[in-house]
């Protein structure tokens, strides 16, 4: 059993299907991340982007279907699963530090009553320290820009040394050189032997920065490298609904080569 | 009146109500701090309003009935909370709405169950304002037990409470129960409504829990400086407002909640990071926040490094 574990994906979704107020919002997904792989999840607006991450963070029940993290069914906080929200989810005005947001990340594993000790803050010092934001530990979180506060969040899902990392649409609202330190920071983690999977609008960032695209729309459309994805049109004018003169085409002819 | 006669009089036997009215203004003072500092970091001054108005059909049945007003407000205030937990859990109407339909509704039924008890009028005046004559002995056992235990709540769960403050959806997936925690923190606020109506007042207690908090976040970016400021503020502004309504006869309740309004205008004014004078004493225009809106581009934060978006040094250099 233990060697069918260990050769089990990071994450595996098996034809997942997914009701949200009595609809089918995912219909046999299917998708697997490798440890080691940057995954793209692309897709339209309301496609079930971050129904599927909530869905791999056990907050949802699948009526079809199982996801397995390392061959085993995820439970919210027996998993070591590193959770990277959008940055709107997160109150930006609370008083606290750099520091002691990344320790929240250890809220459920530390359990009831229990306050961190010398090992927690260690797992904190290595987060804070992959994410290259030591020296704004003690910065209150408010006084962070853009880019740093993506970092604190990433760091905050990295204090659970998770092998698994899910990243909700993280280069939202950043410029340019900002996306290109955070993507550099995501290949980094994955090529150090984590899964990352990560849901995007930015398509060349996308087809730039991964290892695999996975296009989505209530189904996984195709999955393959961003090189293979992109000399083929006609899986993304499905899961985009959108037809052959359109800008994302010629954006995606202008990658392909 | 002088500090020293005010003090004389909390030791005359014949105004042995007074000493028992400043201990609990104060204690109420301290836990409402304390937990306030929660209602204000979440947004929840709505909420806040709508349990010191749910626990009122609690205090008529009790005052009625002749019973505990702490125990009936108690128990009308969670119920209120329960109610409103468990309505907002459908995404359909906002929470808000819920709050605003439960607590008026029970704030209706206080009014028709006091109108049927004798002397309808005075006592409904004392609820909703407050007095500082006639707290039973009993009741300052009541305070302190509660408050104790509301504060011992806070310190077991802050890490807990900490999380779902900041990103619910994340503190889910880490396992945290948030909507049990929601629960306590809903109850925590009746508590500490519940054991400072008896002085304050049903109407003015909201100023109890935001104002102290209030004033204290304009002091501090940290939490656990917030919630040893904000009992601080709150329980001398008791202690100033009781000597300053004993000396010239005003109203108690008024009269605290009008001094924790100074001291919050005084925060504002004179608060050494975010305060009006600091801002312009660093030449900056008097209503920039410099949370967030002001924050530096990425790139030059990333080459920057720890120098990036500290304040401009303020004294000395300008003569």
């Amino acid at each position: 059993m233990s060697a069918a574990v260990a050769a089990a994906p990071a994450l595996s979704v098996e034809d997942v299907s997914v009701e949200l107020g009595g609809r089918l919002v995912l219909q046999q997904a299917r998708l697997s991340v490798d440890k080691g792989e940057l995954v793209g999840l692309l897709g339209p607006n309301g496609a079930g982007k971050t129904t599927l991450l909530r869905t791999v963070l056990g907050l949802l029940r699948p009526v079809g279907g199982r996801v397995a993290v390392e061959g085993r069914t995820a439970k919210p906080g027996r998993t070591a699963l590193g959770y990277v929200p959008q940055r709107h989810e997160f109150a930006w005005e609370f008083p606290i530090c750099v520091a002691d947001v990344v320790m929240t990340g250890l809220t459920g594993r530390l359990g009831l009553f229990r306050r961190p000790g010398a090992a927690e803050w260690e797992a904190v010092a290595d987060a804070l320290e992959r994410v290259r934001m030591s020296d704004l530990a003690d910065r209150p979180v408010g006084q962070l820009s853009g880019g740093q506060r993506q970092r604190v969040l990433v760091a905050r899902a990295l204090a659970l040394r998770p092998s698994l990392l899910l990243l909700d649409e993280p280069f939202t609202g950043l410029d340019m050189p900002t996306q290109d330190l955070l993507s550099a920071l995501f290949v980094d983690l994955a090529r150090e032997g984590r899964a990352v999977l990560m849901t995007t609008h930015d398509l060349l960032g996308a087809l730039d920065a991964c290892d695999r695209v996975a296009l989505l729309n209530r189904s996984i459309v195709a999955v393959g490298t961003p090189d293979r994805l992109a000399l083929d049109p006609a899986p993304w004018m499905s899961a985009f609904g959108v037809g052959p003169e359109s800008a994302l085409l010629r954006v995606l002819k202008a990658t392909a080569r | 009146m002088t500090p020293v006669e005010f003090f004389t009089d909390l030791f005359n036997p014949e105004l042995a109500f007074l000493p028992k009215a400043l201990a609990v203004a104060v204690m109420s003072s301290i836990i409402c701090g304390v937990v306030g500092c929660y209602v204000v970091l979440r947004g929840m001054a709505f909420i806040g309003d709508a349990v010191a108005h749910a626990v009122f059909p609690g205090l008529a049945v009790a005052f009625v009935l002749g019973g505990s007003l702490v125990i009936g407000g108690t128990i009308a205030g969670v119920i209120t909370a329960v109610l409103v937990a468990v309505f907002s859990q459908n995404r359909r109407l906002k929470e808000d709405s819920i709050i605003g339909i439960f607590f008026v509704a029970a704030f209706a039924l206080g009014v028709v169950i006091i109108s049927r008890a004798p002397g309808y009028a005075g006592s409904l005046q004392q609820f909703l304002f407050g007095s500082i004559t006639g707290i039973p002995d009993s009741d300052l056992y009541v305070v302190g037990i509660t408050g104790l235990a509301v504060l011992a709540v806070v310190f077991l769960l802050h890490k807990e409470l900490v999380a779902i403050s900041l990103d619910r959806e994340s503190a889910r997936a880490l396992g945290v129960k948030v909507f049990w925690l929601d629960l306590v923190l809903y109850v925590l606020v009746t508590l500490a409504v519940v054991i400072s109506v008896q002085t304050i007042g049903n109407i003015l207690v909201l100023a109890l829990l935001i104002t102290p908090a209030s004033t204290a976040r304009l002091l501090t970016d940290r939490l656990s400086v917030m919630m040893v400021l904000a009992p601080l503020i709150g329980g001398a502004s008791a202690l100033v407002g009781l000597y300053v309504s004993w000396s010239w006869d005003f109203p108690t309740g008024g009269t605290i909640v009008l001094v924790l309004t100074v001291a919050f205008l005084l925060g504002w004014f004179l608060g050494p990071r975010h305060g009006l004078v600091g801002r312009l004493r660093r030449g900056r225009g008097p209503l920039i926040d410099d949370t967030g809106a002001l924050a530096p581009a990425d790139g030059a934060a990333v080459l920057a490094g720890a120098h990036a978006n500290v304040p401009e040094p303020v004294d000395g250099g300008r003569a």
